[in-house]
């Protein structure tokens, strides 16, 4: 069996963002980026389950769809543990670009499990995996917390609103991942950044496919109203200040 | 030309976010000078599907096809897609949870839609077709265009008003089935709780940090909880340690939630927090630390010890809620 992990390169979560061009574009002077949180995530489920010799995992493999910029987010995810990576060299319009570049390359070489974060934390989609799913044909199970194998046949687990479903599906699929998946995300050792530096990223050249979305511009939030202090002496108030100031009870 | 919206029912119900998501398709369909048409999936009774026209449905189509129970995403997106095209519809609408996320995605290569997710606002023009949206966890928002003739939104939970705008409704009973070719998935068992107040569709949020210290100084946050018919939630150190199930983690890789009012107590307000709570209307903070940034965040605050404050707060709630 093998699997694929489609990874993100986005900002550290502690960035503060700011934008150019006239609130057109990021600015990314001094940005570190990183993995995208969920697809680390998935990415250390996919290395446990190589590792348990039992679930016949032969390789796991990253994908990213980004220009050469981004492969130190790709080094990183080879010496948390990948085997190999997979880059499609150019800068996405948008998700639908993303997930289409990725099937380009998905028809020419079938994973058996491809598994994608619930969304990046730049542009909070959640869009990719469904689309990839759905431009394959493959069957999709989304916001899942917990991936197994049973007998040779994946097993997840779904959350749905007030509750958790326990679904099989047939491989080849597309899990949509999320909390729960992997309980931290893996560090790279030592060893696995040296061998990171010989491991091969295969890079292949995109295929002309328009967006269907653009970004026309970006806007800050507005400040929020100063908060208002209550003594902590005198906690009650507070109760009184949100019946008959904000009404929210 | 219509607006779809795709409506979930929870053991045979709808829920209020079936009725933003009407409410929302409304407005924007005067916008566009059209009809707002609801498809349920599921059994759902007469009386119950009567209800989205109370918020702007002109026609709510309802498949109820018993092997549709849970979310096989292939066959569901087939006839949301099927239904879509057969009314010719330009704009279609899901919720952004769980199962809003499961299918948007799907339709949108179905349909060559493009997609915008989690909008909280009316679309900024129609032609072009522009929506604002969160980004970057809510450190910010963009514009986004959507180019094609289709286009989907997933519209974030307790964002829009309920707006009542009653239509005489037609309920027409779909016979359309899902195709056993595309149900791959299986669903094998189902847990679910009862009785409690979901966090995602609850109005008041109180939630607890590491500043409760041990998990056995819950009691009077979960007191006044109870007291406001709140669902409680946590930061996400108190469901590492433990201290409450992961269920309640509340922050960029928990649930994200937009509660009317949100009380966080005994957390410091760490980005990550704040990324999952900042579209609360109200939050108030309590924390021990002046500067830590959830006040920056907060409408309300007390500098306090959360284990002294809690209990002043539920008795004065308990003397209000007596009244």
């Amino acid at each position: 069996m093998k699997i694929l992990v489609c990874i993100s390169n986005v900002p550290d979560t502690t960035t503060k963002v700011k934008f150019v061009d006239d609130l057109r574009k990021l600015d990314v002077n001094g940005i570190q980026w990183v993995i995208n949180p969920w697809d680390e995530l998935a990415l250390t489920r996919a290395l446990e389950l190589k590792e348990d010799a039992s679930n016949a995992v032969q390789m796991v493999t990253v994908a990213h769809v980004g220009p050469a910029s981004a492969e130190p987010t790709i080094r990183k995810a080879l010496a948390i543990g990948a085997d190999d990576a997979i880059r499609v060299n150019t800068d996405p319009e948008d998700a639908f670009v993303v997930a289409a570049q990725l099937a380009e390359v998905l028809k020419a070489d079938p994973y058996d499990i491809v598994l994608c974060g619930i969304e990046s934390s730049d542009h909070n989609g959640s869009t990719v995996g469904g689309m990839l799913a759905e431009m394959l044909e493959y069957p999709s199970v989304s916001c899942v917390s917990s991936l197994r194998i049973e007998n040779g046949q994946p097993v997840v687990s779904r959350e749905i609103d007030g509750g958790k479903e326990t679904v099989s599906v047939p491989a080849p699929f597309v899990a949509v991942v999320q909390k729960g998946i992997a309980k931290e995300p893996r560090i790279a050792a030592m060893r696995g950044i040296m061998s990171a530096r010989t491991k091969p990223i295969r890079v292949f050249e995109p295929k002309a496919i328009d967006g269907l979305t653009g970004v026309t511009g970006y806007e800050m939030p507005k400040p929020r109203a100063a908060c208002k202090y209550v003594d902590a002496d005198n906690a009650g108030q507070l109760i009184e200040l949100l019946q008959n100031e904000a009404r929210v009870f | 030309m219509s607006v779809l919206v795709f409506l979930e029912n929870w053991d045979g119900k709808f829920k209020k976010l079936s009725f933003e998501l009407v409410s929302y398709a409304s407005k924007l369909a005067g916008m566009l000078g059209e009809e707002v048409v609801a498809l349920s999936i599921g059994q759902v009774d007469t009386a119950e599907l009567e209800k989205p026209a109370l918020y702007g449905a002109s026609k709510i189509i309802s498949i109820e096809d018993g092997n549709l129970k849970s979310v096989d995403e292939q066959a569901y997106t087939a006839l949301i897609a099927g239904t879509a095209t057969q009314l010719g519809a330009g704009v279609v609408i899901l919720s952004n949870n769980n199962n809003g996320k499961s299918l948007a995605p799907r339709l949108s290569v179905r349909l060559k839609a493009g997609i915008a997710s989690g909008v909280s606002r009316l679309p900024v023009s129609v032609s072009p077709f522009v929506v604002y949206k969160k980004v970057y966890s809510g450190k910010a928002f963009s514009n986004v265009e959507i180019k094609t003739p289709v286009k989907i939104l997933t519209l974030a939970q307790n964002s829009f008003e309920l707006i009542e705008n009653p239509k005489p409704a037609v309920i027409e009973k779909s016979t359309a089935q899902a195709d056993a070719q595309l149900m791959k998935t299986r669903v094998t068992e189902v847990e679910k709780q009862t009785g409690k107040i979901l966090l995602t569709d609850a109005d008041i949020v109180v939630s607890g940090g590491r500043g409760m210290r041990s998990a056995d100084n819950w009691g009077p946050l979960l007191e006044m909880a109870e007291l406001l018919g709140a669902a409680t939630a946590c930061s996400r150190p108190v469901s590492d340690e433990g201290w409450r199930p992961h269920g309640e983690h509340t922050g960029q890789t928990g649930k994200i939630i937009a509660p009317n009012l949100y009380f966080a107590i005994g957390i410091s307000g760490a980005i990550q927090h704040l990324a999952g709570i900042s579209s609360s209307k109200y939050i108030v903070a309590i924390n021990t630390d002046k500067d830590a940034p959830i006040f920056e965040a907060a409408q309300y605050g007390i500098v306090g010890d959360a284990l002294k404050v809690l209990p002043k707060l539920v008795e004065k709630l308990r003397e209000v809620k007596s009244k």
